[in-house]
């Protein structure tokens, strides 16, 4: 996998809206449209790299103040316009390599705007809209905290340059004093700690993996085809109910998150006792 | 309420920060109210740790407790930051959004039912990586639901501190209580420091830490709804103030426009002096005390 370019985020928004640019108002960073999927329309939202942010740290594809909050504007802007009407879904499309570590984001406390991101597409969820994130490129730590992985289901590409983590290789060796080499091979036994994609499709959080030849450069034919991959996981989201307990309940879960089935069960039975 | 730093009531101050997380959690109930659930005696462990030689814990540093808060029906689920940093693992995790999913179905039977959650954590449990921030994404949705019904007040009192994911979970809750000897912040500055250099952050200048991340500085800044002392009844009573007074009219990470028009109002060409945010925020908690 090469250098992280945040190209993917771009492309697949033209492919699903027609277009690639910010709502009037709003940074360059963040792509919103509406644009027709299956039988709906649908609000695509992405974070893309702007080199001319206003904030330093946020130049290269990361989830910044500025980010996180526009997100969140124009995710409520979705939910108070269709309250009593139907609820138009909403698909975070995902290439984020972090969130903005830098001096002035910690001051302006961050940790509210990410909060806010993630609170604006949870509340979306539990008014009954289908959030769905699909992951196109990376999926790191707070961004994807920030920026999709409050969604009723989450789809990814089954590709080389998909990952989903709670930390970027560099920063993990670096902590957890290994080589990058080694923390692989490591990572290879000690699933959760896996950056494949196909090892965290295993971990049951995941509704699908999707195949796509060059997700640089996607087929009309293979853009459709995942539009309609997309299309369905909103239908299942609408039959299901608003929480993520699907996650806990999938195939994969019940085989590798046999401790948290066991937290669950216990807490409910001694919750009940006296 | 403000009490005076002088001699006496320093003195006879009964540390809160001293306590271990199993200690703090009682210190807040109403006396004899509360008991444990999945407590060490049921030994549900960590299974990822053993397969990397560090040694799990029979709580995995977690503990939950249900009882009365001025005579009302709560839970606290406490990190124990002396275990692996009150990092988050699956067990950790789950205890904590189970215990509040339980919550929330107590409070839509009409039992009114609020949260204590006391944040001393770095974030994701590195070993248990992607089980860690799946346990954060799962616990703040918790946090959403449950917030509809009964209030989800945060506690940090240190000395770990709230970061990482975690501080998203903060950022989501009613309340946020804080202590002086508190950080509250996303990124640590050692990785700011080294993901953006030395410039942008130096890890070993103590100072600017506290002044943008100690409790102080958030409560200053309306990021915080009380800043107390570490004394356990002062604490005990702030809680209790909080889970009597039910939910906030607006949760603050819902208040999108407000905060977005502040950042839009920063001038990025510089790094401030946390303090100047004191004065543009307007330091408003929506409590007001001290």
């Amino acid at each position: 996998m090469g250098e992280y370019t945040g190209v993917r985020g771009t492309v697949w928004f033209r492919a699903f809206t027609g277009s690639a640019s910010p709502m009037p108002g709003d940074p360059n960073s963040v792509l919103t449209a509406d644009a027709p999927l299956g039988k709906d329309r649908a609000r695509f939202l992405c974070v893309v790299p702007d080199p001319h942010a206003r904030f330093p740290c946020a130049r290269h594809g990361e989830v910044g103040l500025e980010e996180a909050y526009t997100l969140a504007a124009r995710v409520r802007e979705v939910v108070d316009s269709d309250k009593g009407d139907v609820k138009r879904p909403i698909i975070a499309i995902v290439d984020v390599k972090s969130q903005a570590y830098g001096r002035r984001e910690e001051t302006a406390a961050i940790f509210l705007a990410a909060a806010a991101a993630a609170d604006a597409y949870g509340s979306a969820r539990l008014a009954g809209h289908p959030v769905i994130t699909l992951v196109v490129g990376q999926a790191l730590s707070g961004a994807f905290l920030t920026h999709g992985y409050q969604a009723n289901r989450i789809l990814a590409f089954d590709d080389e340059g998909v990952m989903i983590h709670a930390m970027h290789k560099a920063a993990a060796a670096r902590i957890t004093r290994r080589s990058v080499k080694e923390l692989e091979t490591l990572a290879k036994d000690i699933l959760p700690m896996s950056y494949d994609i196909r090892d965290y499709a295993k971990l049951g959080m995941l509704y699908k993996l999707l195949h796509v030849d060059n997700p640089e450069k996607p087929s009309p034919q293979e853009t459709q085809n995942v539009q309609s991959e997309l299309a369905a996981a909103i239908e299942d989201a609408r039959r299901s109910p608003v929480d993520l307990l699907n996650r806990l309940q999938s195939k994969g879960a019940l085989e590798m998150r046999k401790a948290s089935l066991l937290v669950r069960s216990k807490l409910e039975e001694q919750w009940r006792e006296g | 309420m403000s009490s005076q730093k002088h001699g006496a009531a320093f003195i006879n101050r009964q540390s809160f920060i001293e306590l271990d997380a199993r200690e703090r959690a009682t210190a807040l109930f109403d006396p004899g109210t509360s008991r444990e659930l999945v407590g060490p005696f049921d030994r549900v462990e960590s299974p990822w740790l053993p397969m990397q030689g560090v040694t799990p814990q029979e709580d995995d540093g977690c503990v939950v407790m249900k009882g009365k808060i001025g005579g009302q029906a709560a839970v606290v689920i406490a990190l124990e930051g002396a275990f692996q940093g009150g990092s988050m693992g699956e067990v950790s995790g789950e205890k904590m959004t189970a215990a509040l999913d339980l919550a929330r179905a107590d409070s839509e039977r009409g039992i009114p039912t609020s949260a204590v959650i006391l944040l001393e954590t770095g974030g994701v449990r590195l070993q248990e990586a992607n089980l860690g921030l799946a346990a954060i994404a799962e616990l703040m949705a918790s946090i959403l639901a449950m917030r509809k019904h009964a209030p989800v007040i945060c506690l940090t009192a240190g000395t770990v501190g709230c970061f990482g994911g975690m501080s998203l979970a903060a950022g989501l809750a009613s309340y946020v209580v804080l202590t002086r000897e508190a950080r509250l912040g996303m990124n640590g500055p050692e990785v700011i420091e080294q993901e953006n250099g030395i410039e942008e952050f130096d890890s070993r200048d103590h100072a600017l830490v506290w002044a943008i991340n100690g409790g102080e500085q958030r409560f200053a800044m309306g990021l915080a709804d009380a800043l107390v002392d570490d004394d356990t009844p002062q604490i005990a009573e702030a809680i209790r103030r909080f889970v009597t007074k039910g939910l906030p009219p607006v949760h603050r990470s819902s208040q999108v426009a407000l905060y977005r028009r502040r950042i839009e109002a920063l001038d990025t060409s510089r790094q401030w002096d946390p303090k100047e945010l004191r004065t543009l925020w307007a330091g408003k908690g929506s409590e007001g005390d001290k």
